[in-house]
């Protein structure tokens, strides 16, 4: 019965995401308010609907309700209640749900949080994501139906890849949907001006802050998946450029670059059209990523089960979007011409470049991931590209980026003076150069060029963010405070100089080694000497494990005693590691146990990762930046 | 800058910028492009010499081989038509068992074993390789069978 009433709830969120589809856009052009007063509470509705359709759904899995087939595939009796709630969105039916509703619930934020935005544009907004909540839904009801009986009923269920039962990954996707969705705002900010034609600086205020917030949780999104990928896969990587990791990666690129671009609109009115191809983008490509890890087309370790009905009904809906846009661009965008002018020397010049590396960069990206595909359909060779291309290739655009932003940052709009920019940015380029070469050199005793780069580019970053801040803290009372937007900025910066210095330092000098152990040996890697003291069997709720027992030595002296397992999980029987990491601030120890090499002998994979931590600390600094500067005053004026 | 000069200045930059990234992609790309190669293919003979690729297929029954307390493996892969023997030092994935998908990146050596440096298996069990899964539709007759000994209709090596 209750799955029937989520079934239910999900056909009646569809008829209403309808109404808030075609009404407030008609009531928009013909000027009629009774028509554009629907949107809002459309949306609501809609969302109460799409919420109860998901409580419907948890309610099956908490039940263990096993008459429906997608919960007899992803669940099971003694699965710990905790994963019994993420499991429903751990797999294609039930994560489209978490789609639709977060969908459903951004576009309640946007109804609630506009009261100050002209009622025409806001029910476009509104009707725009009626009609991509349209789209969603149906391909819910009529391809991935996650209420799906099954009849007879099974006894127990198939129970959830070991591999998503983990903390990590039950919020990880989420937050990666959020974002992801969240650019769906931006896109539809951009549709409706283009409709109304009232694209001004007002509208890129207006848009501003719902792209950072989407933005924030992406950054936040992409940093779990990584640091889970790192812990849980066992391999120990970081970023593996995996199609599915690239596919949240290219909305994140062209998300960045539509977060500066927006900033040259919102003060200057500049670069309008280019932003609105920015805010088409972010949101194709993030249609784009969906439809790579639904389909199935492209290799990856992240891939769903395959089916060509999705793939195919998931391009069709991208193509409708992405030309349906692109044809309301061509028609409106010529009319956007600018007549102020601006610098060489000036801010805008320095966030065009952003803007121009970053597409760069997402082309790169987009290049390596869809080639496989492109080479396959003209001369049906299959191939794949590896991850020392992507590292090759992204570098390029991504160094001048670095260095160019320490320069942006201290870089007025309009016109630049040289004489004072040289005197503001000397000394920081000196400590740069200095640090940057000292820091490898004393910490590491090895240098590169590309550790030099590195450390210089991320000492820079640090040096240049935290000017402004420092500069407003020591101001004496009565002199201007630094803005919340601004600070802001200098944050995220900051946590881009922490990832770019974690990055670096351990690509230079992580250690990783493969090699077998015995009871009572010594292994000795990075400076650490490992020992295998005993192995003994352990019990968990729905796993028998073995467990090593490892202790770290440094000199003789004691750093740490590590437990990595080997689980087999009851149902599935597969067999899963279970990685021991001890964590410090200057880098990461990591053991992984292997599989049995017979005669005693057991292989590990023993890892040292220095300065590790930063690439995700660097990530949620970032996200903490995006949050201040969401905070800022004018944003707050503008919405209430 | 007149607004005319603004546009040429972006219009350039960005044909520099996508010139660089393009001239980059192809060179980099030919290093780093690995073929998959079917197995029968491989036994054949048909495969690129001297650089690395890729072969998939189901790890034959029992023949997993390895010098014991060693990080050393050998077993045989087959696509149910050809086997071929791959070597391979380091941890295997969790999913790596007999009768199982898998992927391994690596070179042909002289005495006609495949050399590998990389093995995937998949993380989930019910998802394998399309590309492995391709090259195991085309040549599956009695995938049990041939999973066993003694391979009929393999090409000679």
């Amino acid at each position: 019965m209750i799955p029937e009433i989520g079934h239910f709830a999900l056909i009646l969120a569809l008829a209403l995401a309808a109404c808030q589809g075609i009404l407030p856009l008609i009531g928009a052009q013909r000027n009629d308010s009774t028509m554009m007063s629907v949107a809002r509470n459309a949306a609501y509705g809609q969302f109460v609907f799409v919420a109860l359709s998901f409580g419907c759904l948890i309610w099956a899995f908490l039940q263990d309700d096993f008459s429906v087939l997608y919960v007899a595939n992803h669940s099971q009796l003694s699965l710990p209640t905790g994963y019994k709630v993420s499991a429903v969105w751990s797999a294609h039916e039930g994560s489209l749900l978490m789609w639709i509703l977060i969908l459903a619930a951004w576009t309640m934020a946007v109804a609630r949080f506009s009261k100050s935005i002209p009622e025409k544009l806001i029910a476009r907004v509104i009707g725009v994501l009626g009609l991509l909540s349209v789209g969603f839904l149906l391909f819910a009801l009529l391809t991935s139906n996650p209420f799906e009986r099954l009849i007879p009923a099974a006894l127990d269920g198939a129970d959830l890849n070991p591999l998503l039962q983990d903390p990590g990954l039950a919020i990880h996707p989420p937050l990666l949907y959020i974002g992801y969705v969240g650019f769906s705002v931006a896109f539809a900010f951009a549709i409706a001006a283009m409709i109304g034609g009232d694209l001004d600086q007002k509208w890129a205020r207006w848009t501003r802050p719902w792209t950072t917030v989407a933005w924030l949780f992406l950054t936040i999104g992409i940093a779990l998946g990584s640091w889970w990928a790192y812990y849980e896969l066992g391999w120990g990587g970081w970023w593996f450029w995996d199609a599915v990791e690239n596919a949240s990666f290219m909305p994140w690129l062209v998300g960045t670059a539509l977060i500066h671009s927006l900033a040259v609109t919102e003060r200057r009115g500049l670069f309008t059209s280019w932003t609105l191809l920015l805010a088409i983008s972010a949101f194709s490509l993030s249609l784009l990523g969906t439809f790579l890890v639904r389909s199935g087309i492209i290799v990856s370790v992240h891939a769903f089960a395959t089916d060509p009905t999705r793939g195919f009904f998931i391009l069709a809906f991208l193509a409708i979007v992405v030309v349906g846009a692109l044809i309301l661009y061509a028609w409106r965008a010529p009319a956007l011409d600018s007549t102020v002018g601006f610098s060489p020397l000036s801010r805008e010049t320095f966030l065009l470049l952003n803007n121009v590396l970053l597409v760069v960069a997402t082309t790169v990206v987009l290049m390596g991931t869809l080639s496989p595909l492109i080479i396959e359909m003209m001369t049906g060779g299959k191939i794949s590209i590896g991850p020392p291309w992507f590292e090759v290739a992204f570098l390029v655009p991504m160094i001048p980026l670095i260095f160019l932003l320490g320069l942006g940052m201290h870089t007025a709009w309009r016109k630049q003076d040289k004489e004072r920019w040289f005197s503001v940015l000397r000394i920081p380029a000196i400590v740069a150069i200095l640090l940057g070469v000292v820091i490898p050199v004393l910490f590491y005793g090895r240098v590169t060029i590309l550790i030099v780069v590195g450390c210089v580019a991320a000492v820079w970053i640090f040096v240049t963010s935290l000017i402004q801040p420092v500069r407003s803290w020591r101001r004496k009372d009565g002199a201007a405070a630094i803005t919340r937007s601004a600070l802001g900025m200098s944050i995220a910066h900051f946590g881009m100089g922490c990832f770019v210095l974690g990055a670096t330092v351990v690509s230079a000098f992580g250690v990783e080694s493969d090699r077998g152990i015995r009871i009572g040996e010594t292994l000795n890697v990075a400076g650490f000497e490992f020992e295998l003291r005993e192995l003994r069997q352990v019990e968990g709720p729905n796993y028998t494990a073995i467990e090593a027992q490892v202790e770290v030595r440094s000199d003789g002296e004691f750093v740490a005693t590590m437990r990595p397992q080997k689980r087999q999980y009851l149902v599935q029987k597969n067999w899963m590691t279970e990685a021991a990491i001890h964590p410090t601030w200057s880098g990461d120890l990591f053991v992984a146990l292997g599989d049995q090499l017979g005669d005693g002998a057991w292989s590990v994979r023993i890892q040292s990762k220095p300065m590790i931590r930063f690439i995700w600390l660097g990530a949620f600094i970032m996200a903490f930046g995006g949050l201040i500067s969401v905070t800022d005053r004018r944003y707050r004026e503008s919405t209430k | 800058m007149k607004p005319r000069q603004q546009r040429m200045l972006a219009v350039g930059l960005a044909i520099v910028g996508i010139a660089i990234a393009a001239g980059l992609t192809f060179r980099a790309f030919n290093e780093n492009m690995m073929f998959f190669i079917e197995i029968s293919d491989v036994v054949a003979g048909d495969y690129p010499k001297d650089r690395t690729f890729r072969i998939g297929g189901l790890v034959v029954d029992q023949s997993i081989e390895r010098q014991e307390g060693s990080l050393e493996v050998e077993f045989r892969v087959t696509d149910t038509q050809c086997q071929l023997k791959v070597h391979y030092e380091g941890v295997l994935p969790d999913l790596f068992r007999e009768g199982q998908g898998v992927v391994a990146h690596g070179v042909m050596a002289a005495d006609g074993i495949f050399e590998a440096d990389k093995i995937l298996a998949k993380h989930d069990e019910n998802y394998m390789a399309p590309e492995v899964a391709d090259s195991l539709a085309k040549h599956v007759e009695d995938q049990t069978a041939s999973l066993r000994e003694n391979v009929t209709g393999c090409a000679p090596e």
